[in-house]
């Protein structure tokens, strides 16, 4: 059985007398035990999509199912035993690290000794500070003690909504880490992020855009997904360099991406011996032209433009 | 139940936290009190006036005497003439002004007919005509000492006796009008602001996504705010008794339950409130509006609603404040037994079972 279903989900907002489609008929389905990545920019409809799963919203059409629990019908069953940890920091500020994590204990009717084996990785970091107010704690600790509290009650499912946004580079790689733990212990991890290189560390991947989902694949097969050879060119005048480049007709497209820019061709064939020329006819300095495979991102912005 | 208990915790640790809510919250009925009781008095008391005595005569010097003596009149000054008169009105110095005219005594006692001008500060009516019915009061008074030494044919005294409140003081009225006012606020607003405050910081969303009822939920929120109203009304009624000098003639433990039942009334509309408002600005002033005001205006307690027109009476009916505040009076002031307000009582029942029924009813188990 496959512990989260989603068919044809479709949700509309009206915001001012206009209708706004933040899903437009999104269809996956997750199995048990998996990460799966819902991987898309902001105002992509990550959010409406966990709010329809953890029976918050409910969808203008379509249906979904989370452990085979109907989201509207059963709603009771499914906020029994799914664990959910919202974008927004949603604890309690005025209470101490360790009253947060007691509470939403007895909540689910457990306690912190029943399930301590399941969090005590995560809460050892934090333990030092368990009479901490919730709101003194930096973006890392409120983020462990988040997934702490959303996993006390050792839930078969967990929908953590953007856990990485606003932490920094060392959290965001032990809070991966730690979500690898957890899915040794068989449950099944829903995870958005706006962040694309997250993406590689999630089983299989979800790529929405504007309320669609463009594509669902392992991390390498949507890469694989990306045919035509990619290119990382870099001059000492990088704005002129991407006008230059961009007014050429020959291209597909091209973007900035870190120190480079990544060029794609409409035909593929002599790539670089075109590359040279605009850079030779341009008079650019210092360039550096390479052949590379594609990222996530590379395929997100292909995707996007198809 | 363990649940309900933890949820209660958490929700006295949030008040007991927020030091600065906690501290307006135990002042606020306090400091009402004192205010009402001392400052925002109606009563009148030292009055400033001022005595016009044209004639100066033993007649008018004892009518002045008198005057002067009672303790609602405190005589700032002698004026000599009418220009004097207007001039001490308008620099706001007294509010009542005594004319004896000339030859006051020997026209008394030759025609047996004497007047005595009374002028009043009519800008606050009421004020004015309290005072120059106790100066009326006081010449009359006079008038009859005279007159004791003869038999007059035909005489109608009456004989005035102020039930329940001897001394009319203003707190008999005020002290269940801050009860019904205070247990308004703290209940209903301070639920309704608890509840939103979930909802502004994202923290319901969390608790919605769990085993707990919505029933639980409400019912927990509101227990601390039920437990600081039996405070106030502890701290009222120590108040009025031991500092406003206003017995208890009734039955305390009919008086607490029917304080309880007010409270209660006051939590469900609270959650009422909360169920429609999206931010704590929208619940405060929702509740401000909504409560403050009728409670104010339509209880009784300043305003008497027997004189305000038809449309106002009945819509003063749907105040649950003012069934409270007869209530108080009745079994506070009166010490009238249950049987009394037993009609007021089943009123103030159906009103809350209305509003727990509609507010929990309404409680959105999601987020839209």
């Amino acid at each position: 059985m496959q512990a989260v279903v989603v068919e044809n989900i479709v949700k509309k907002y009206v915001v001012k007398k206009n209708t706004v489609d933040a899903l437009k008929g999104v269809s996956f389905s997750v199995d048990k035990g998996e990460i799966f990545g819902i991987i898309g920019p902001d105002g992509a409809g990550k959010t409406s999509l966990f709010r329809i799963l953890t029976t918050l919203l409910i969808a203008e059409s379509g249906k979904a199912t989370v452990d085979g629990f109907d989201v509207v019908k059963d709603y009771k069953q499914i906020r029994n035993r799914v664990g959910y940890m919202p974008g927004k920091f949603s604890l309690y500020q005025d209470l101490s690290v360790q009253e947060n994590l007691e509470f939403f204990a007895a909540i689910f009717n457990t306690s912190i000794n029943e399930n301590y084996a399941l969090i005590k990785d995560i809460y050892q970091q934090i333990e030092p500070f368990k009479t901490r107010r919730a709101g003194q704690l930096s973006g890392g600790m409120k983020q462990k003690l988040a997934l702490s509290c959303a996993l006390i009650h050792k839930p078969t499912v967990l929908f953590l909504d953007e856990p990485t946004t606003g932490v920094d580079a060392v959290s965001r790689k032990e809070f991966w880490e730690m979500l690898h733990r957890l899915k040794t212990e068989g449950i099944t991890i829903l995870v958005s992020t706006p962040y694309m290189d997250e993406a590689g560390l999630c089983d299989r991947v979800a790529l929405i855009q504007k309320g669609g989902i463009l594509s669902i694949n392992t991390p390498k097969g949507v890469t694989k997904e990306f045919k035509k050879p990619l290119w990382a060119v870099r001059a000492s005048e990088m704005f002129h360099l991407m006008n230059a480049i961009k007014n050429d007709n020959a291209v597909e497209s091209c973007y900035p991406f870190g120190q480079y820019h990544h060029v794609v061709f409409k035909n593929p064939g002599d790539d670089k011996k075109r590359l040279e020329e605009i850079i030779q006819t341009n008079h650019f300095s210092q360039t550096e032209i390479h052949s590379i495979e594609p990222n996530i991102e590379d395929c997100f912005m292909a995707l996007m433009k198809e | 139940m363990k649940q309900f208990f933890i949820f209660v915790k958490k929700e006295c640790l949030h008040i007991w936290r927020d030091r600065r809510t906690l501290f307006i919250l135990i002042w606020m009925p306090i400091v009402q009190i004192i205010l009402y009781g001392f400052a925002l008095t109606n009563e009148v008391k030292n009055s400033k006036i001022a005595i016009f005595d044209q004639s100066k005569d033993d007649a008018t010097r004892e009518i002045s005497n008198k005057i002067a003596a009672s303790r609602y009149f405190n005589l700032v000054k002698n004026v000599y003439s009418y220009n004097d008169i207007e001039a001490t009105f308008k620099q706001g110095k007294i509010r009542l002004a005594v004319v004896f005219p000339k030859n006051f005594r020997d026209d008394l006692l030759h025609t047996n007919h004497a007047q005595i001008q009374l002028i009043a500060d009519a800008s606050d009516p009421n004020t004015a005509n309290t005072l120059t019915n106790y100066a009326a009061a006081i010449i009359n008074d006079y008038q009859q000492s005279l007159n004791n030494n003869e038999k007059l044919p035909y005489t109608i005294n009456t004989q005035l006796r102020m039930l329940y409140n001897p001394e009319l003081k203003g707190a008999y009225n005020f002290v269940p009008g801050v009860m019904a006012l205070v247990l308004m606020l703290v209940c209903a607003m301070m639920t309704s602001i608890a509840i939103v405050r979930e909802k502004e910081l994202g923290t319901m969303e969390v608790i919605l996504v769990s085993p707990l009822r919505p029933f639980l939920i409400i019912i927990a929120k509101t227990i601390p705010y039920l437990l600081v109203s039996v405070l106030n009304i502890a701290c009222i009624l120590l108040l009025s008794v031991y500092v406003l000098d206003v017995p208890i003639t009734g039955n305390l433990g009919l008086l607490i339950g029917e304080s309880i039942l007010f409270t209660i009334t006051s939590l469900s509309i609270g959650i009422l409130i909360s169920n429609g408002a999206k931010t704590q600005q929208t619940a405060m002033f929702t509740s401000m509006m909504s409560l403050f005001l009728p409670t104010l205006l339509f209880s009784g307690f300043l305003f008497p609603v027997e004189n305000m027109p038809l449309p106002l009476q009945i819509i003063s009916n749907i105040v649950p404040a003012k069934w409270y505040y007869i209530i108080v009076k009745s079994v506070m002031i009166k010490g009238l037994g249950f049987t009394a307000v037993w009609k007021e009582t089943l009123i103030l029942i159906g009103m809350t079972l209305v509003l727990l029924f509609v507010s929990i009813r309404n409680f959105k188990i999601r987020l839209a």
